[in-house]
């Protein structure tokens, strides 16, 4: 019987799952929002679940980072751009979405088998849940390709980023804090980039459909 | 401490850019701080050579025989290319192609991008090296969509979502680094350090390498330009203005390939098994045929040489994954002159694209005749990446291909075809664009082709005389990569 | 084993479901009026709507097969069936032996074909149409159905609800992430089956949006009322197959008499509960347009998947 903090990082790990599968099938964009700020929650929730059980003070400075970042300053900047870009439409999927769902789940068996070899060298109080932090991210990679709008692709960036992280706590108590200052800030930038990035796009084109980017085919 | 004017340079230069990259002396800034750069980088070179390699006390940042070359190649190919940027972003600006938001942030991100690759270049740590790459990707976004036409953001939003994608994977196979080194070198920043790791890689778990460095290979591997990652390659490289392609061409794939080098090195120790090697050998392989008839069908001229920049970007994956003294030379010296060549190439063929208000080959004709000194630069450039002796290249190609021969002779009929087929294309693109009538204008201002022909003589040069340290520091570090 | 205890318990246990049935769902129906401020016809109305039915005349079409008259007594015969095999007071009953887990979705699946087939039997379009869509329903939220119970098979290592029970009575208290996934599917899978929004709305009256009430238009008298305590049981049955697999504390073990006294409020208590739940649930939903149906369901299939492969992975 496991203690309640492994407990409780389980029970966070397959909340995380679950979120990568809802936003994986969601239809709106707003909710595509909250749901990632969820996720980071979830995220910097189990941080500091990790962070008190094994006693790895860094950990708490990880989760306060990934807090205001991922729970305050991604959702706050994606909320404004969307406002001001005027985009709360349904989104489009290129399948529908039990078919994505269904692949979703291939997904989530694959990675759970890669998985196994190595969590199983993984000296941390976390190992298992190392299957679910890749199954977030080849779930937000699935959600990437069967976009057709800008805004959720980049969401989806995001969340696989979420789910790197959460393999990066799950495997290694989290990389050296320098290091996850620099993602943190890469992150950060990449976000301002798209924003103004954006409005290049809607200026241009007057919508945010992806499609209207893919005419430069080969000759 | 020339480390650190090394990195400080640029890292000033775009602060200052961003302030005042708008006003009339804004190049001139640009290019002087590139020269600052380029002196610190010469100064820490001269230091390497006479002191050896070194290693700043806090471990973070080192120079060793691989990236000395390349920290000097880096900073000169910058200076030139704010050299040449100076004249031709003048002429874009009689044109009317950008305003005065635009060339501000032209000219910062500019800085800030030569400091993202020195910074790679120069860390000792993996995780700030994955940092700096992407941060490398990101100054270049916004660069890539500066004229914004519809090509050019496209390409831009390729660029990042690929390039994005690409280095998450990379970001992964650091963490499976991170956790196999963890347990050998404990938790914390030093489990991180090349060097450490280079001296304990016989003891880092071989399966978590093995699955880190595909995870490495796929994520770098795409910013380095290696089929099937390629996408976002020409595109980027076409669509932005031409200074933005020379330096992502001519130095950004290096850099990543750079990266890529440094995890093979510390696969193979962990391996000791071909595997790394064979990967890089097989994507390298199918870049260079994939690349060479994907040549022949290209119309803008931008985009076939950056298909050109795949192919050869393959044939140095290929040199490295064959290992061995003689490839790994080849691979160094092929880095070093195709970097210089191409750069040459770009500013030529951005002259003639501005002269003909087209990037269509088709549509350019007879530079000689208007003006013969970009007529000829294009030509000696085109030459020179050809591979034709005395150029550096054929020296760099004639190694790699002989030890191809000897080493792993299966790939050498696809080399060889993929060489042809690519001489052929190209050449009979250029050729018509520079001989023949022409319908060329005038320029309003006078281009610059000091930078090219500044490249393209280095470049005869190396083909015919490597000078000692240099040859020297290629050994070492070709005995480094194994 | 047939022993006394588990015969007393058993004949409660059906006699209990029987009575109780009606009684739950008018406690759903007089929570949504309270929810909705309206004052509510008070939680016996079910009963006083049976004794009206029966007392009625059934009035049965021309064209009307054999089939159309027997199906509420099957319906109904079913529903018993289901509700003596599910254990909801004790665990040791005679009936364990009659149908596993799988078996018992079998017989919800019998008593579909049944319905549907007497809804078709008549030739309206009303009854064409209710029992196209319960099948469409019933066959995507049948896997769901199942996997759910595998989950809970892999828990317990048998596919028999009373053994499944007796284990999950003697794990330790502690939070399974498999276990929550599959509750949450099966709560989808009951909204589903049992014709509640958001997939269908039991009190509506507009016949286009019907799925389970456009089936039962051509019935009256007595065979309408066997078939309304027909799906009151179903609803009953449902409900107590989700209290043993997630809540099954209080739940007497084999023999053990006080327990089984103990049983019974214990069970009112969690029925209570969860029929009030329902009822937010039904309030703060919309009735789903039909094409999203699947969506839902699938929705529900991949969570029940996704606990199975939580199992797995965090619980093995």
């Amino acid at each position: 019987m496991l203690p309640l903090s492994s407990q409780v990082i389980n029970l966070l790990a397959a909340i995380l799952l679950l979120l990568a599968f809802a936003m994986l099938t969601q239809r709106r964009i707003l909710s595509l929002i909250n749901l990632f700020a969820l996720q980071g929650l979830t995220l910097a929730l189990s941080t500091a679940v990790v962070a008190w059980s094994t006693g790895q003070s860094h950990l708490y400075w990880s989760a306060l980072v990934t807090f205001a970042l991922k729970v305050v300053v991604l959702p706050w900047i994606l909320h404004r751009l969307i406002r001001r870009l005027n985009v709360k439409w349904d989104v489009e999927t290129l399948l529908n979405i039990p078919t994505t769902m269904l692949i979703g789940i291939v997904l989530v068996i694959l990675a759970f088998n890669l998985a196994l070899p190595i969590s199983q060298l993984a000296g941390t109080i976390t190992k298992s849940t190392l299957g679910i932090a890749m199954a977030s991210m080849l779930l937000a990679f699935l959600m990437m390709i069967t976009r057709s709008k800008a805004v959720p692709q980049v969401i989806g960036f995001l969340a696989m980023e979420n789910a790197l992280f959460f393999a990066a706590t799950s495997a290694t108590y989290g990389m050296p804090m320098v290091v996850e200052l620099g993602i943190a800030l890469d992150v950060l930038v990449g976000m301002i980039i798209l924003g103004v990035f954006f409005f290049q796009i809607r200026e241009r084109f007057d919508s945010l459909d992806i499609r209207h980017l893919e005419k430069l085919k080969e000759e | 401490m020339e480390i650190f004017f090394v990195l400080g340079s640029p890292l000033l230069g775009g602060v200052l850019l961003s302030l005042w990259g708008h006003r009339k002396f804004a190049a001139e800034l640009n290019s002087l701080m590139s020269v600052a750069t380029f002196a610190a980088a010469a100064a820490l070179t001269v230091r390497v050579i006479s002191d050896g390699p070194m290693i700043t006390p806090d471990e973070q940042f080192f120079v060793d025989p691989l990236n000395v070359f390349l920290v000097a190649l880096t900073a000169f190919v910058s200076m030139t290319t704010s050299l040449f940027s100076r004249p031709y972003m003048r002429i874009e600006q009689a044109h009317g192609k950008l305003t005065d938001a635009r060339l501000r942030l032209y000219h910062s991100m500019y800085q800030l991008f030569s400091f993202t690759m020195l910074l790679v270049l120069l860390t000792n740590n993996m995780g700030i090296l994955w940092v700096a790459l992407e941060a490398a990707t990101l100054t270049t976004v916004l660069l890539v969509s500066l004229y914004r036409t519809p090509a050019s953001l496209e390409a831009a939003w390729k660029y990042f979502i690929l390039c994005g994608v690409g280095i998450a994977q990379a970001l992964f196979g650091t963490i499976l680094l991170y956790f196999a080194s963890e347990r050998v070198l404990g938790s914390g920043g030093g489990a991180l350090l090349w060097t450490h790791l280079q001296h304990v890689a016989g003891s880092l778990e071989p399966t978590v390498m093995s699955l880190a460095f595909v995870f490495l290979l796929v994520g770098y591997g795409t910013k380095v330009g290696l089929v099937p990652l390629h996408n976002w390659l020409p595109d980027a490289h076409a669509e932005g203005p031409t200074p933005v392609s020379a330096v992502l061409s001519g130095l950004l794939l290096n850099v990543a390939l750079y990266a890529l080098i440094r995890c093979k090195v510390l696969v193979d120790g962990a391996l000791q098994t071909p595997f790394a090697g064979n990967l890089m050998m097989g994507f390298g392989l199918l870049s260079v045929v994939v690349a060479a008839f994907f040549l022949s069908r290209q119309r803008d001229i931008k985009r076939m040489f950056a298909y050109s920049s795949i192919e050869h970007m393959g044939l140095t994956t290929f040199a490295f994954g064959m290992g061995g003294p003689i490839a790994s030379f080849a691979g160094l010296l092929h880095m070093t002159v195709h970097s210089l060549t191409k750069s040459a190439i770009f500013f030529a063929a951005g002259h003639a694209a501005q002269k003909s208000g087209t990037q269509i080959m088709d549509d350019i004709r007879g530079l000689i005749k208007v003006n013969p000194t970009i007529g000829w630069g294009l030509m000696l450039g085109t030459v020179a990446i050809l591979g034709m002796p005395p150029f550096g290249v054929f020296a760099s190609e004639f190694l790699i291909l002989t030890s191809a021969m000897r080493q792993q002779p299966w790939a050498t009929p696809f080399l060889l075809v993929s060489l042809g087929v690519a001489f052929a294309a190209i050449f009979s693109k250029v050729q018509p664009m520079v001989f023949g009538d022409t319908n060329a204008k005038r320029l309003p201002h006078p281009p610059a082709l000091v930078p090219v022909f500044a490249h393209l003589l280095i470049v005869l040069l190396l083909g015919l005389y490597i000078p000692p340290y240099l040859a020297d520091w290629y050994r070492q570090a070709a005995k480094l990569i194994g | 084993m047939i022993s006394a205890s588990g015969v007393a318990a058993q004949i409660t246990e059906l006699f209990l479901a029987v009575a109780l049935a009606p009684l739950m769902t008018g406690w759903v129906n007089q929570c949504r009026a309270w929810l909705q401020n309206k004052s509510g016809p008070g939680p016996l109305q079910p009963y006083r709507m049976l004794g009206k039915l029966f007392q009625k005349e059934s009035v049965i079409a021309y064209g009307a097969s054999p089939l159309f008259r027997i199906t509420p007594y099957i319906l109904f015969g079913g529903m018993c069936l289901a509700a003596a095999i599910v254990p909801t007071l004790a665990t040791d009953l005679p009936f364990n032996t009659a149908a596993d887990a799988i078996a018992l979705v079998g017989l919800f699946a019998l008593v579909r074909v049944f319905i549907s087939l007497a809804a078709m039997d008549i030739g309206t379009a009303f009854g064409t149409l209710g029992a196209r869509r319960e099948m469409m329903i019933g066959f995507l939220a049948e896997p769901a159905l199942l996997m759910v119970l595998f989950t809970a098979s892999l828990i317990s290592q048998s596919t028999s609800l009373s053994i499944t029970v007796g284990k999950l009575l003697q794990m330790d208290l502690a939070i399974y992430p498999s276990l929550a996934f599959a509750g949450i599917a099966f709560t989808m899978v009951l909204l589903a089956e049992n014709a509640r929004i958001p997939i269908d709305n039991p009190a509506t009256h507009l016949e286009l949006t019907m799925i389970h009430e456009a089936m039962i238009l051509e019935y009256s008298g007595r065979h309408l009322a066997l078939i309304e305590w027909a799906a009151s049981l179903k609803l009953f049955v449902y409900a107590c197959i989700g209290i043993a697999l997630f809540l099954p504390f209080g739940i007497a073990q084999g023999g053990d008499s006080l327990g089984l006294i103990l049983a019974l409020p214990v069970l009112v208590a969690k029925l209570a509960v969860g029929g009030a739940l329902l009822a937010v649930i039904e309030t703060v939903s919309a009735k789903m347009r039909i094409f999203r149906a699947p969506e839902f369901l699938g929705t529900a299939f991949l969570l029940a998947v996704l606990g199975m492969l939580v199992h797995f992975l965090l619980e093995s």
